[in-house]
């Protein structure tokens, strides 16, 4: 099968502290991967180094079969790279339409153009109303995104994203924040998102990690602890070590 | 809610964006008297606008601004007294190169850093254009300023009088111009993705925007139309001084831009105009303290209205429109 997203061997330290210890990833074509951990394994750091925004001690990123680990972030994305950001990351007033369209028009190499109106771009607004509507926010289209309801933001961080139609899409706990009730309608999205799409997924919430991946890796300070199918992982006396303490392992 | 702009906001040009212009054409035939006045109100609003364009869209905080003002202003000088070329297009276009290379050469530097850093770099870029300017006496005429500068009527038709009637028209046109433009701007994809630069670098790096490259072209063409008004100022006044660099006329500018109000487009019109008005206003009836009336109308605005004077000007018409909903 394909491999989408690789990691061989990535470190990161700062200073004294290793916060990635030789992570090993390996993402095929389409699967759902879920990352966990305890807080402060290291989870967040590994997508910021997958994205770009964080330079690694040492390692390398291949996506698609390419070594990206030194590009930019902005390259990455032109190659396929999509994420979500645990705490909400939006352009907050502006309206839920712009924030979408502006993934949209910069995939499409529409968005440094200066001399027609953005609106004259009708094809970027069409697709991301169709976004929108996906995700059941046609009706917030002219809303600012500052005054939509929580639950609804982590949908537009989610629309945007899909906007620049990623074939790995890292999702930086996507329910993070989120009142249980709508958290259900954050998991009816995620299991409708493109099968074509890689799907790199942090998550707390343990019944909708166990409910949307086919395979788990645990990172524990730094280093990946475990590796494999969601029964597997569940039986693993290691995680349960790692999850419930010493007593339950 | 100030930004308009958009894949949803509607670029047409609106009847209340006609009245600045109508306003300055009735200017011109009722009140001949204050044209020359009137050149510099247009000169800053022209400068204004080119920092709104940075500040207010790009979200850049500079208080070196005034660095390709003054150069502009002292390339078309520098170019009519010393050299010779007096035809006012070209002195215009020569100050807008100029400005626009500074801009090229120091935004390269000093889009990488941010916030305290940023703004010190702006700063020090200022403060080290003045201190050239006013120890090259040869060329520039250092603090003495450069006179003996001569301007050619404009396309060999028009002659700058003493009443300031060609230099009021000659900045109007201007002004329409680079309006017109930077409009345009605001309302392109460019200028969405420069509010979303503002709103969110984190983000517009995310969805795999070139921020530098941005930002980089904002502020060059910001430099390249503060030259121009740099430049404007130069013909208008024939004479070009210090008091054009430094740090005093980058933070008169963000004075004017605020009491205004940033990232409106129409901020840049009504700051310089109301600052400017003020400070003559003012300076007459009290010689020795009119900053202090600037000074306080400038707290009034950042304590009770943070969107300058035109965010007072929404927020009233918001009310009103409730009123009449109810």
């Amino acid at each position: 099968m394909t491999v989408a997203l690789e990691t061989r061997g990535l470190c990161k330290s700062f200073g004294a502290l290793t916060v990635a210890d030789r992570v090993d990833l390996r993402l095929e074509a389409g699967i759902r991967h879920a990352l966990i951990g305890p807080n402060g394994a290291g989870k967040t750091t590994l997508v910021n180094m997958i994205t770009g925004r964080l330079a690694p001690s040492a390692g390398q990123i291949l996506l698609g079969g390419e070594d990206v680990t030194r590009l930019s972030q902005a390259a990455r994305v032109k190659r396929g790279l999509g994420r979500t950001f645990q705490i909400n990351t939006l352009f907050r007033d502006m309206t839920v339409l712009d924030n979408v369209a502006l993934g949209v028009a910069e995939r499409d190499g529409i968005g440094g153009r200066l001399w027609r109106p953005a609106t004259a771009h009708a094809r970027v607004r069409a697709e991301a109303l169709d976004l929108l509507a996906t995700f059941d926010l046609t009706d917030d289209a002219g809303r600012r995104v500052l005054d939509l309801p929580y639950g609804k933001q982590r949908l537009v961080e989610i629309a945007i994203a899909l906007g620049l139609r990623p074939s790995v899409l890292l999702l930086d706990e996507p329910a993070a924040g989120v009142p249980s009730l709508e958290s259900h309608r954050i998991l009816e999205c995620l299991e409708q998102l493109p099968a074509s799409i890689a799907i790199l997924i942090i998550e707390h919430d343990m019944d909708l990690v166990f409910r949307f991946a086919q395979r788990i890796t645990v990172l524990v300070q730094g280093e990946v602890l475990c590796e494999g199918a969601p029964a597997e992982i569940a039986d693993d006396p290691r995680v349960r070590r790692v999850y419930l303490g010493e007593r339950h392992g | 809610m100030k930004y308009s702009a958009g894949y949803g906001g509607d670029p047409a040009i609106r009847w209340t964006e006609w009245l600045p212009w109508i306003g300055a054409l009735a200017v011109f035939f009722v009140l001949p008297e204050y044209l020359l006045f009137g050149a510099r109100i247009l000169t800053y609003i022209l400068f204004a606008l080119s920092l709104d364009l940075v500040l207010g869209y790009a979200g850049i905080v500079t208080l070196g601004h005034s660095a390709f003002f003054g150069l502009g202003a002292y390339t078309a000088g520098i170019l009519a007294a010393r050299l010779g070329l007096h035809d006012p297009v070209v002195l215009l276009v020569a100050a807008a190169v100029a400005a626009a290379a500074l801009g090229v050469a120091t935004g390269a530097v000093i889009l990488r850093t941010r916030g305290l850093t940023q703004l010190m770099l702006t700063l020090a870029i200022a403060a080290v254009c003045l201190e050239i300017a006013n120890k090259a006496t040869p060329v520039t005429g250092g603090a003495d300023g450069l006179s003996g500068v001569t301007i050619a009527p404009i396309l060999g038709l028009f002659r700058f009088d003493l009443f300031g009637r060609t230099a009021y028209l000659w900045c109007l046109v201007m002004l329409f111009g680079v309006w017109w433009l930077v409009r345009r701007l605001i309302y392109s994809p460019f200028g969405a993705g420069l509010t979303g630069i503002r709103e969110n670098t984190v983000r517009m790096h995310a969805i795999g925007a070139p921020v530098y490259r941005r930002l980089l072209t904002v502020y060059t063409l910001a430099a390249t139309i503060a030259g121009i008004a740099g430049a404007l100022l130069t013909q208008t006044n024939q004479f070009v001084g210090l008091n054009v660099l430094g740090f005093e006329p980058s933070g008169e500018l963000v004075v004017m831009l605020v009491l205004g109000g940033v990232g409106r487009l129409y901020g840049a019109f009504v700051g310089p105009l109301v600052y400017l008005i003020a400070q003559d206003v003012l300076a007459k009836q009290f010689p020795q303290y009119w900053y202090l009336g600037i000074g306080l109308i400038l707290v009034l605005v950042v304590l009770f209205a943070r969107g300058g004077l035109l965010g007072i000007a929404d927020a009233l018409a918001a009310r009103g429109r409730r009123r009449l909903a109810t």
